[in-house]
């Protein structure tokens, strides 16, 4: 278990600003955050090797704060692996062997173990500049492992790999995961990652945590502007409540049920509106709007449109081919509808 | 095929005279003296003397360097603290001072006048006309080429290398042991030959402590003053031939590494 308690750091240029963190024991948790944010620098302060100014960190009821970071019994991977140049693929992994206290069937059982989930049996022997950017990511995870950390903190372990060995990884990391008893700490910026691999999720910003809790439910009902953008809810609008409606300008928007606040913002994911050319006749929707097409963006597989209704800007995703079928050209008017339980309130 | 602009043929005739500025003398020099004379300067005892005093007392200088001087580069290249700035410039300043004013100022603290002059004297240490001395004197110039050298190798290493090597155990000596020296062994190994080769060309700065014992250097002064070139140009030779030497292993060592398939 990791616990956090109003954490600051002291660096030159950047801090964190009172982190507090509950993390339980085997759990797979996930940072997230755009770039900046202080992700890394937490994590660092984990492992010891940024400064403390305050706070505490606790892992399974041992405060280490002032540990340096070989007795943290944490172990770190970061994105550009850092594996030692000088040393075979099984001396990297074996480099701590020579500081633990278990017995030696103990290490070699997990050697064993590491090389064949990892499947390095035949790198054992190679030095790290002749490898790929998916086998050095195995080698570093294996090396972080073999120590049997309380704790593994992961700094974007997938996002300087090829798409192919990401998949390939992420599948490991899972795979890691349930296998050990080891907490797993990974940063990222890329939702997707977080979704797939992890229980719980904190999005941080400028130094500070802006939300924690269960991956979906940030996903689905952030707290604040800030998250409701990360987590791609694109179409985010400044309201004021009365009885079940919002009322953003002059658009008027039924939520199906009543704010607390007199004011505050919607929140509306671009897949949850449909788009259509015909008024629908009959739909579950309760909100519909006649727009504008203003924008149409190409995103590869998909196309954003913007719309305008009223004075707002819908944006929508809709697939390549329904683009031609619904003869989608800018200045051309369309439908917007989406269910009143499809809008974020906060 | 393009006409070439004046500018490169500029480049092209600026870079001979260059070329011919530093090599012809050393060609002159090298194949000035006949064998026989070169032979002859090889069984002169005082020749021998000197050379080997020269090469004994900048290896001792650079040894030395490397002893003291490792830790604060490590220290340079890793963290950053209030004064850092000063601590460089004070670094740096035995290359701007002239070699005769740093002999002048080593003596100021070695002698009489100085608590450390009489402290040393006391425990029996002479530093002046000694070799002592005149290894002190080679340090000073010498210790700057080492630090350079051996910082710039240093802040070539990732420092998260070293961060993960802690996250495994390993506390920071023996991190420096596994990790840093092994990685960095090779600048090092330069700047110990950067300091050697520093040390080993310097007459002002030992010449105003210690003229006696000879190193090679004030040796060739003493003769090229009493005899005349024909006579020191043979010490010369030698001299320059160590110095090549040394030149070439350090070219060889800083060669850029192929990359192994």
């Amino acid at each position: 278990m990791i616990r956090i308690e109003n954490l600051e750091t002291r660096l030159s240029g950047f801090n964190l600003h009172e982190i507090n963190l509950s993390i339980e024991e085997g759990e797979f948790f996930v940072l997230m955050g755009p770039t900046g944010a202080g992700k890394t620098v937490l994590l660092e302060a984990i492992a010891g090797l940024v400064p403390v100014k305050r706070g505490k960190i606790i892992i399974n009821g041992r405060d280490i704060t002032n540990l340096p970071p070989e007795k943290r019994f944490v172990g770190i991977v970061y994105q550009d692996y850092t594996l030692f140049p000088h040393l075979t693929v099984q001396q990297n992994i074996t480099y701590g062997y020579r500081y633990q206290k278990t017995y030696n069937d103990d290490l070699e059982k997990r050697l064993y173990h590491l090389v064949e989930t990892l499947d390095l049996t035949h790198l054992l022997h190679r030095l790290p500049v002749n490898l790929s950017g998916g086998e050095l990511q195995r080698t570093a995870l294996a090396r972080a492992l073999m120590v049997n950390p309380g704790v593994l903190l992961l700094d974007e372990p997938l996002s300087a790999l090829d798409p192919g060995f990401r998949e390939e990884i992420r599948n490991m990391l899972k795979a890691l995961h349930a296998s050990s008893q080891t907490t797993f700490l990974m940063v990222t910026h890329d939702f997707a990652e977080a979704l797939s691999l992890a229980n719980r999720a904190a999005v941080m910003s400028r130094g500070k945590i802006e939300q924690v809790g269960h991956v979906n439910e940030i996903f689905q009902r952030p707290v604040s502007r800030f998250v409701a953008d990360f987590v791609g809810m694109k179409n985010l609008f400044p309201v004021s409540f009365a009885d079940t409606k919002a009322f953003a300008n002059a658009v008027e928007v039924e939520l199906g049920r009543k704010s607390l606040f007199d004011t505050g913002y919607i929140a509306l994911r671009p897949e949850d509106i449909v788009i259509s050319r015909k008024a629908p006749v009959s739909s579950s929707m309760r909100n519909c709007y006649r727009g504008t097409v203003v924008g149409i963006i190409d995103q590869g597989f998909y196309y954003e449109i913007h719309a305008s209704v009223g004075d707002l800007i819908f944006k929508s995703l809709i697939t390549k081919r329904s683009l031609f079928e619904l003869d989608i050209q800018e200045g051309a008017a369309i439908f917007l509808a989406f269910k009143a339980a499809a809008v974020h309130i906060f | 095929m393009t006409r070439r602009e004046p500018f490169y043929w500029i480049m092209v005739w600026c870079g001979l005279v260059v070329m011919a500025f530093i090599a012809l003398p050393l060609f002159e020099l090298m194949t000035a003296p006949s064998l026989s004379g070169l032979r002859e300067a090889l069984r002169d005892k005082e020749v021998m003397r000197s050379i080997w005093l020269s090469i004994y007392t900048a290896g001792w200088a650079a040894l030395i360097s490397f002893v003291l001087g490792t830790p604060l580069a490590y220290l340079l290249a890793r963290r950053d603290f209030k004064g850092k700035r000063l601590v460089e410039g004070i670094i740096d300043l035995p290359i701007i001072i002239p070699h005769p004013v740093v002999g002048i100022a080593i003596l100021s603290v070695v002698g009489k006048n100085h608590w450390i002059g009489r402290m040393l004297a006391e425990l029996g240490i002479r530093v002046m006309g000694s070799v002592t001395g005149i290894i002190a004197v080679l340090i000073f110039v010498g210790l700057p080429f080492y630090l350079h050298a051996a910082r710039e190798g240093f802040e070539n290493i990732s420092p998260r290398l070293e961060s993960v090597s802690r996250s495994l155990g390993a506390s920071m000596v023996s991190t420096f042991f596994r990790i840093t020296f092994p990685l960095a062994w090779r600048s090092m190994l330069v700047g110990i030959i950067m300091c050697a080769a520093r040390a080993i060309s310097e007459f002002g700065a030992v010449v105003v402590v210690a003229y006696h014992p000879m190193i090679a250097p004030v040796l060739i002064y003493e003769r090229f003053e009493g005899y005349g070139l024909k006579y020191s140009q043979p010490v010369a030779v030698w001299l320059v031939l160590i110095c090549l030497s040394l030149f070439f292993v350090l070219r060889f060592l800083t060669l850029p590494k192929k990359k192994k398939t």
